[in-house]
Parts: structure tokens; C-alpha cells; sequence
């Protein structure tokens, strides 16, 4: 399960670098952000939340204190 | 002295004072002073992170960014989550390796592994060089700062003098966990006052976020978005891509990497650093607001956008307080970078050359070196005439060049040989260093190369040259070995 999780690890890339080639434009706006901002305000929040599924099936952090 | 000043001052004396506090009941062994004896838990480990990387360089860097480049200033919102993604993976196996081998050092991390005191030595350059100017800019920001929210009565020249000998002050007596107590009034006070200047400006200026933006974009259309030319999506992406692989390349990084306890730690502010990242969006929002509100600011000058819109807006007391705040995002990570760079030269050059030395004299010597590093910075930071974000670009180009050899080193069958890493380390920073000293004439050299591959960040051109470097002189040693043995 765990392994194959990991690779969520992967989209904030594609998302963040690959991304804002086709997202170059400032409409429409979104959450009164341009749409490019809101784009990678968006991962920066997805970023955390793959982490945290990520840091809660990893088995390394159930038996370190 | 005006209101504005009292701010100041009492952020300074408090800083002062909690770092002298921290060393309170510790014998200040070598490595109680670099890496607090190995003992932080995850919200420490979180706070020194945090706070080297939530520097002036947040506070006036991003938001001056987006006042004079537009668009260009969201790499500053990209770069650090990816960064914390790969850190889940990448620090852990550094953090063990160091814990278990005693390391105090990034240099220490490259010589032992590849087994050459000498690579170790060529880190430690590498280092040096991008630590510098990162310790300019705070300098800088410091001068910035002090002389905008005192209303001019103290000159920046002056402000970056005492800022230069507090930082010194309390890094000699207490170390790294002077760092880390005034990292948490620094947190505190910066996460205050951005927010706080963040929504209300544009909600003061302009009634709402998209109205500011839409102001913006009938003054400057297609300002909030990538330009076609100059730093074009090409250059975004790859700068993205350059400062995401150099973020924990930074000598300062490791100090607070192997103050953790555990890898758990490590692991668990991968997931919430991201968050704290958000912090960067309310300092663009500031650049963005005050666009229309005090225009006319360029070339360096943009890194005042920020207190200029402030002072046009409040009271001295509030301006004071921003003030407090901007000198704190200046002190600690000052005092950090002071730390990495002084025992970098003193564990990592001078113990190679003096053998003997045992790790009392070590750290005095560290101690010795702190002021001469604040005083070399302090005259960089008084005559140079960059922008914030520009001199911190140029030092990571330099540092991302320690990539390439750190991650393979961290394979189990590592396919780089010593003489690879040490080659594609220089041509690397060989490739920033010519391209900077000729940026003129990059684009004229190779007239024939596409729009999109001459607007590719310098770093990462470097960093392209230094693996084949790296993967010619590595299979040719290992050919050479193999014949030999």
C-alpha cells in the first residue's frame, strides 16, 4: 500500500513545474486570484495534504518515537 | 527617538536577551553549539527550518519581487513544497548517516562519504561562496528596514553595524539554540504582521483581492502573469526546478537537520512546512498592493515596497512594529548563516590543516571567526547594489551544484567515483560563475539556440553541464581503476 502511495509523491512536480505552461494567464480569476497564482497556491495546499496521507502509512513513523 | 524607533530597539534587546537566555545550565561543547547536542524535537527542528528559510528575504525580497517583476514572484510560492516533498525522502538517510558517523557538517556529510577530506574541502568553498551573499542580503534587508521604519533618523549604513555586532553577540555566547529561542518570537511576530499587511491593503486600497488585481492588470495588463520574454515561463520553471533541488543544499540546512532527534521529526515537518510556505502569498499580495499606491520604485529600490506602502498607510507605532518584526527575519537567520559559515571554515578548512586540533580549539576557532564573517558581509552588504532576490539566486546556483553528488551518494551501489563528484562540482560552478560574469554576451554567444533554452535559469544550464562531467569522469576513473586492479 505504502509503496504504491509513495508515488503520489511525484504530481507536485508535474503540477508546479510542467504546470504553468499551459497555465500562463491571468483569467479567469479564481478566489480573486489570477489563475496562474491560485494554480499553485492550489498545490502548495495538495502538497501538504499528499504528505500527510504519505507521513500516515508509512510504517517508518508507527515504531520511532 | 520616535515611536516608530522604541519598536525597533526593544526587538533588538529582546533578541539580545532570549539569546543569551537559551544557553542558561549548558556546557557549550562543540556540539551543544552546532547542533544542540542532537536533542530538538519536532516543533524545534520545525522553528529553526522555518526559520531559516522565513527570512528578509520573505518580508522584502518577495514582496519588492512582485512589485517590480509581476507574475515572475509565484516561483517564490512553488519552489518550497517541492523542496519539503523530496525532504521526506532525502533527509532521513543524511540525518542517520550523521548521527551515526558523529558529522557536524555538510562537508563533513560529502568527506566521509566519498571518503576524501579533499571533496570535503571543495564543499566547503562551494558553501562559503553562496552563504556570503545570503548573509548580505539579510544584512542588507536589516539596513533597509531600520532606516524606512525609523523615518531615516538612523542611516542603513549604521542600522547594518549594530545589526551585524547583536547578531555576532548572541551567536558567540549561546550558539545555535540562541538561533532557535529567538526563532520563536520571530515566527510569531512575521506570521502577524505579513497576514495582517497582506489582507489589509488590498482590502483598504481596493475593497477586495480581485479588484486589486484587476487594478494592476489596467495599469500593467498581463502583469500578474508570466511574460512572454525575459523571465518567461521557461525561466520560471526551470528556477522552480533549480531552487526546489538547492533548498537543502545549503550548509546552514544541515545544522538544522542534525539538530533532530529523531527521523521522525524530519518526516513529520515535511508535512507541515508546505503550510507554513502560505506565509510567502500574503508578502506577494503586499508587492502587488502597492503597485498603484507608491509607484515609481526601480532597480534595487523595489525592495522597499513594502515599508514605503507602510509608511504611506499607518502610525509610527504600527510602522514600529513592522519594523520589530522585519529585524527579526534579518537576525535569525543572520545568526544562523553566521554559525554554518564559521564552523564550516573552522571544523572543515581549518582542522584539515591542523590535524591535531581537538574540539575545544575547534570551536574556539569558530568563535574567532564569527565577526570576521559579519564583518566581510557588512562590507559586501555596504557597497553592493543588487536586488534581494538576484544576490539570493546567484547563491543557489552554486549550492544546487552539490546535488547531483549527494543524491547518488545516497544509492546503495554509488556509481560516482570521488574525482566525478569533484569535477562536476566545479564545472558546475565554473558554468554559473563565466555565464555570470559575461550575462551580457550569453544570449549574443549562442545566437542560434531557442528563445526558451537561452531564458533557462543559469543554475540549471550549470547543473546540466555538471552531470555529464560527472557521468564522464566517474566511468572514466572506474575504467582506470578497473584496469589497475
Amino acid at each position: 500500500m505504502f509503496r504504491a502511495v509513495r508515488w503520489l509523491a511525484l504530481l507536485p512536480y508535474l503540477a508546479l513545474i510542467v504546470g504553468p505552461f499551459f497555465l500562463n494567464q491571468v483569467t479567469p480569476y479564481v478566489f480573486g486570484m489570477p489563475l496562474l497564482l491560485a494554480w499553485i497556491v492550489a498545490w502548495v495546499l495538495l502538497s501538504a495534504a499528499i504528505m500527510a496521507v504519505i507521513y500516515r502509512l508509512d510504517p517508518a513513523n508507527r515504531d520511532e518515537v | 527617538m520616535n515611536g516608530a524607533l522604541i519598536g525597533i530597539a526593544a526587538a533588538v534587546v529582546l533578541a539580545l536577551g532570549l539569546g543569551f537566555a537559551a544557553r542558561r545550565g549548558r556546557q557549550m561543547s562543540l556540539e551543544q553549539w552546532t547542533v544542540a547536542g542532537r536533542a530538538f524535537g519536532a516543533p524545534l527542528v520545525f522553528l529553526l527550518m522555518a526559520g531559516e528559510i522565513y527570512t528578509t528575504f520573505t518580508f522584502l525580497g518577495a514582496s519588492g519581487f512582485a512589485y517590480g517583476k509581476g507574475g515572475p514572484v509565484y516561483y517564490i510560492l512553488s519552489y518550497g513544497p517541492l523542496a519539503y516533498v523530496m525532504s521526506y525522502f532525502v533527509l532521513p538517510p543524511i540525518w542517520r548517516y550523521a548521527k551515526e558517523n558523529a558529522l557536524y557538517s555538510q562537508s563533513d556529510f560529502f568527506a566521509s562519504k566519498y571518503d576524501s577530506p579533499m571533496l570535503g574541502v571543495l564543499v566547503t568553498l562551494v558553501g562559503i561562496v553562496a552563504l556570503i551573499p545570503y548573509l548580505v542580503l539579510q544584512f542588507k534587508g536589516l539596513g533597509i528596514i531600520v532606516e524606512a521604519a525609523g523615518y531615516g533618523a538612523i542611516p542603513s549604513s549604521l542600522a547594518v553595524w549594530i545589526g551585524a555586532a547583536v547578531a555576532t553577540a548572541y551567536v558567540i555566547v549561546s550558539g545555535v539554540r540562541g538561533s532557535a529561542w529567538t526563532a520563536v518570537l520571530k515566527d510569531i511576530a512575521i506570521l502577524a504582521v505579513v497576514v495582517f499587511l497582506g489582507c489589509y491593503f488590498p482590502l483598504h486600497y481596493y475593497g477586495g483581492f480581485a479588484e486589486m488585481f484587476a487594478t494592476v492588470e489596467q495599469m500593467k495588463p498581463g502583469f500578474t502573469a508570466l511574460p512572454a520574454h525575459g523571465e518567461s515561463v521557461w525561466w520560471f520553471s526551470s528556477t522552480v526546478l533549480l531552487t526546489a533541488l538547492g533548498f537543502f543544499m545549503w550548509p546552514h540546512a544541515y545544522g538544522s537537520i542534525y539538530t533532530a532527534r529523531s527521523a521522525r521529526a524530519i518526516r513529520a515537518n515535511a508535512v507541515l512546512l508546505p503550510l507554513y510556505q502560505l506565509i510567502l502569498l500574503f508578502a506577494i499580495l503586499v508587492g502587488f498592493a502597492a503597485i498603484p499606491q507608491v509607484p515609481g520604485l526601480s532597480g534595487p529600490a523595489i525592495d522597499l515596497a513594502l515599508f514605503k506602502l507602510s509608511l504611506k498607510s499607518f502610525d509610527p507605532w504600527l510602522v514600529g512594529i513592522i519594523g520589530a518584526a522585519g529585524v527579526l527575519t534579518a537576525l535569525v537567520p543572520g545568526s544562523m548563516i553566521l554559525i554554518a559559515t564559521a564552523t564550516l571554515i573552522a571544523n572543515n578548512l581549518y582542522r584539515v590543516v591542523h590535524r591535531s586540533a581537538d574540539d575545544a580549539r575547534v570551536l574556539l576557532v569558530a568563535k574567532l571567526l564569527v565577526p570576521v564573517v559579519a564583518l566581510v558581509a557588512v562590507y559586501f552588504a555596504l557597497s553592493g547594489g543588487q536586488t534581494i532576490v538576484a544576490l539570493l539566486l546567484m547563491g543557489y546556483s552554486f549550492v544546487t551544484q552539490l546535488f547531483p553528488a549527494l543524491v547518488m551518494s545516497l544509492t546503495k551501489r554509488n556509481r560516482v567515483t570521488r574525482a566525478g563528484a569533484a569535477a562536476g562540482i566545479l564545472a558546475g560552478v565554473a558554468t554559473v560563475a563565466a555565464v555570470g560574469l559575461t550575462r551580457a554576451s550569453f544570449a549574443t554567444l549562442f545566437p542560434a539556440l531557442p528563445a526558451g533554452i537561452k531564458e533557462l535559469n543559469v543554475g540549471i544550464i550549470a547543473l546540466a553541464v555538471n552531470i555529464a562531467v560527472l557521468i564522464v569522469v566517474s566511468a572514466a576513473t572506474r575504467a582506470n581503476a578497473a584496469r589497475r586492479a
